[in-house]
């Protein structure tokens, strides 16, 4: 019984720490990034104002600190503004839906690997909330529920522009959750695994997916994960897109699209209800981010060799190997984060049509063609040359016929006389 | 699986089912559904079937009921909201279900009471037994877990492997039928 409750108290210590220390503070910091980042792409200055006001208190000069208590005086702002809700909405939903928003998004970050195992006194544990054998689906699985929390909202609120929002987004989310499924398939394939600490355990021995210069031996031969490179970087990009699209930022953010729809699925929405919407866009690009690190960018490893002297780094009976791991990925993170900003401020919006073109026309094949591509690549090693080749042959005239298909596609569809 | 999370799940499910019948809002209905679903990813992953319930979550409540909720939302179905009971559909109702309550009973009572072993490491590893040394799926078992994506992956693409690729020929022949409908244009 000692060891269970002993047990329980690590799990609820991860939890608190891991999610409300190290994610939830990042949907703040990120807001915090977006503004001034986007303020530098445009040539202003920012929010750098709020800090500890000194003048107050008669001293000559206030403590600015860049600025970084913005987001606290955001928080404090929307959570006393009044939290009005229209005579119209259906109130059980209208209440649900933020609520829906949030939650799936920080429930993912169980299974992200946050670092290398820290031991203290020959008690060793793994950086990870729950370290689960299915770790991507479920990320996808839980993700996938968030759509929900859109689509109620936009009908709960009972008036045309949230309404359209909220269809726009379920189609959205749809769509695109099919070629992020697809497009990780090659990854797993390679790594033959679908726990997300063995996987960047792997990529910190041989080499992240996108960067494999070390740790070649035979088992992983620098020719074999450099021929793995070209469909390891067409799944990353389709992937990352897709991950845009997933949580609706800018390129893709048709949902909230304010000359279209005024604000979207939340324009009823005020005060701490409205926030709970951004927050979990904010969480859900925190948490993609962090996937797209883990699968492709070698998640806390630091890479180079480095990541077993670092696990072997030790103050007595103390590891710490692990939280150095920590910082590198949060490092990765935020870099991934100022990735997402840059992008939103620089890519003009796509049109409705756009979107779903390339959802389904053009990344759906690209997937699939990139699964067979991988899967060639993967098997080579065991196959007879002859096999190989009628196997290349093939994928080139599948890749043709589905390149003609599409063009074709593209020409208005004849007029049928009815 | 602790038996109190079995229960939790299943009233979980039981209180997802009944509300679907309950409400008179299509949308009420279709919520509970994805309630039920997710009591009954619950009960998979609590049998260690872990990737069935997660593909429970991800097919079902990720995917369809959302587009079932879709449709009902564009639909704005405004005469299901009126409180009526006609008798018929209750009649019918009611005999369908005692229908498969009989047939369920049938079979319960006919299947034999055999406790499921348990998935200790003793088990794990004689399991290991049946597949090669050196395979994933052996050296998962022999440390003592249970590797259930790999075990659906290696049973469904050997022993059923040919229903697997005649399942994929049909459901590629529907997409494309529907790709087809959906670009037909009349005047």
């Amino acid at each position: 019984m000692p060891e269970l409750i002993f047990q329980i108290a690590i799990i609820i210590t991860k939890i608190v720490i891991l999610t409300f220390m190290v994610v939830l503070p990042l949907v703040p910091v990120s807001v915090y990034f977006e503004r001034r980042f986007s303020a530098v792409i445009q040539d202003r200055v920012g929010p750098n104002r709020v800090g500890i006001p000194l003048t107050l208190l008669g001293f000559k000069k206030d403590f600015h600190l860049f600025g970084l208590i913005q987001p606290i005086a955001d928080g404090l702002k929307l959570f006393l503004k009044e939290d009005f809700t229209p005579a119209h909405v259906r109130k059980a939903f209208y209440w649900m839906a933020p609520a829906l928003t949030v939650v799936p998004a920080l429930i993912t970050v169980c299974v992200v690997p946050f670092g290398s195992p820290i031991s203290i006194f020959g008690h060793t544990e793994k950086l990870v909330i729950a370290d689960l054998d299915i770790g991507p689906l479920f990320v996808f699985s839980v993700a996938s529920l968030s759509v929900y929390g859109i689509t109620l909202a936009g009908w709960s609120s009972n008036s045309k522009f949230p309404f359209i929002g909220g269809v726009r987004s379920t189609a959205q989310m749809i769509s695109y959750e099919i070629a992020l499924g697809l497009s990780i398939i090659p990854v797993l394939m390679y790594y033959g695994d679908l726990n997300l600490s063995t996987i960047v355990q792997q990529q910190a021995d041989h080499g992240w997916l996108l960067l494999p210069l070390w740790g070649h031996d035979a088992d992983h031969t620098f020719i074999s994960k450099l021929l793995f490179w070209f469909p390891a970087a067409i799944a990353f990009l389709i992937f990352t897109i897709s991950i845009f699209a997933e949580t609706n930022r800018m390129p893709f953010d048709l949902p909230e699209c304010e000359t279209e729809l005024v604000g979207g699925y939340h324009t009823e929405y005020s005060s701490m209800k409205f926030a709970m919407f951004f927050m979990g866009e904010y969480a859900a690009m925190v948490i993609g981010s962090a996937l797209i690190i883990t699968l492709f960018l070698g998640g806390w490893s630091i890479g180079f060799g480095a990541d077993a002297w670092v696990s072997q780094l030790h103050i007595g009976d103390f590891y710490f190997g692990g939280l150095i791991h920590l910082g590198c990925f949060m490092t990765k993170l935020i870099g991934f984060i100022l990735f997402f900003i840059l992008v939103r401020w620089t890519v003009p919006r796509f049109r409705y049509d756009q979107l779903m073109k390339l959802g389904w026309v053009v990344f759906f094949e690209a997937a699939l063609i990139n699964v067979f591509l991988a899967a060639l690549i993967v098997a080579a090693p065991q196959l007879e040359k002859t096999i190989i080749g009628v196997g290349a042959v093939l994928l080139v005239i599948v890749t043709a016929a589905v390149i003609w298909v599409a063009k074709v596609s593209e020409e208005t569809p004849k007029v049928l006389r009815a | 699986m602790p038996s109190y999370l079995f229960w939790l799940f299943s009233t979980v499910m039981l209180i997802g089912g009944v509300s679907v019948i309950a409400f008179r809002n299509p949308v009420s209905s279709a919520m509970s559904v994805v309630t039920c679903f997710v009591g009954l990813a619950g009960l998979f992953i609590g049998l260690s079937a872990f990737f069935v319930g997660v593909i429970q979550i991800l097919v079902y409540t990720g995917a369809v009921m959302v587009l079932f909720l879709f449709i009902i939302m564009l639909l704005d179905l405004k005469d299901e909201e009126k409180a009526a009971k006609p008798l018929l559909p209750i009649a019918a109702g009611i005999a369908l279900v005692a229908a498969f309550m009989v047939q369920l009973i049938g079979i319960l009572s006919r299947t034999p009471d055999v406790i499921a072993p348990n998935l200790d490491k003793e088990s794990l590893a004689a399991a290991a037994s049946g597949f090669p040394a050196t395979s994933k799926i052996a050296t998962t078992l022999t440390q003592g877990k249970l590797p259930d994506v790999h075990l659906i992956g290696h049973t469904l693409f050997t022993d059923y492997n040919l229903p697997l690729q005649i399942l994929g020929v049909l459901l590629l022949v529907a997409t494309v039928g529907v790709v087809v409908l959906s670009k037909r244009q009349a005047e």
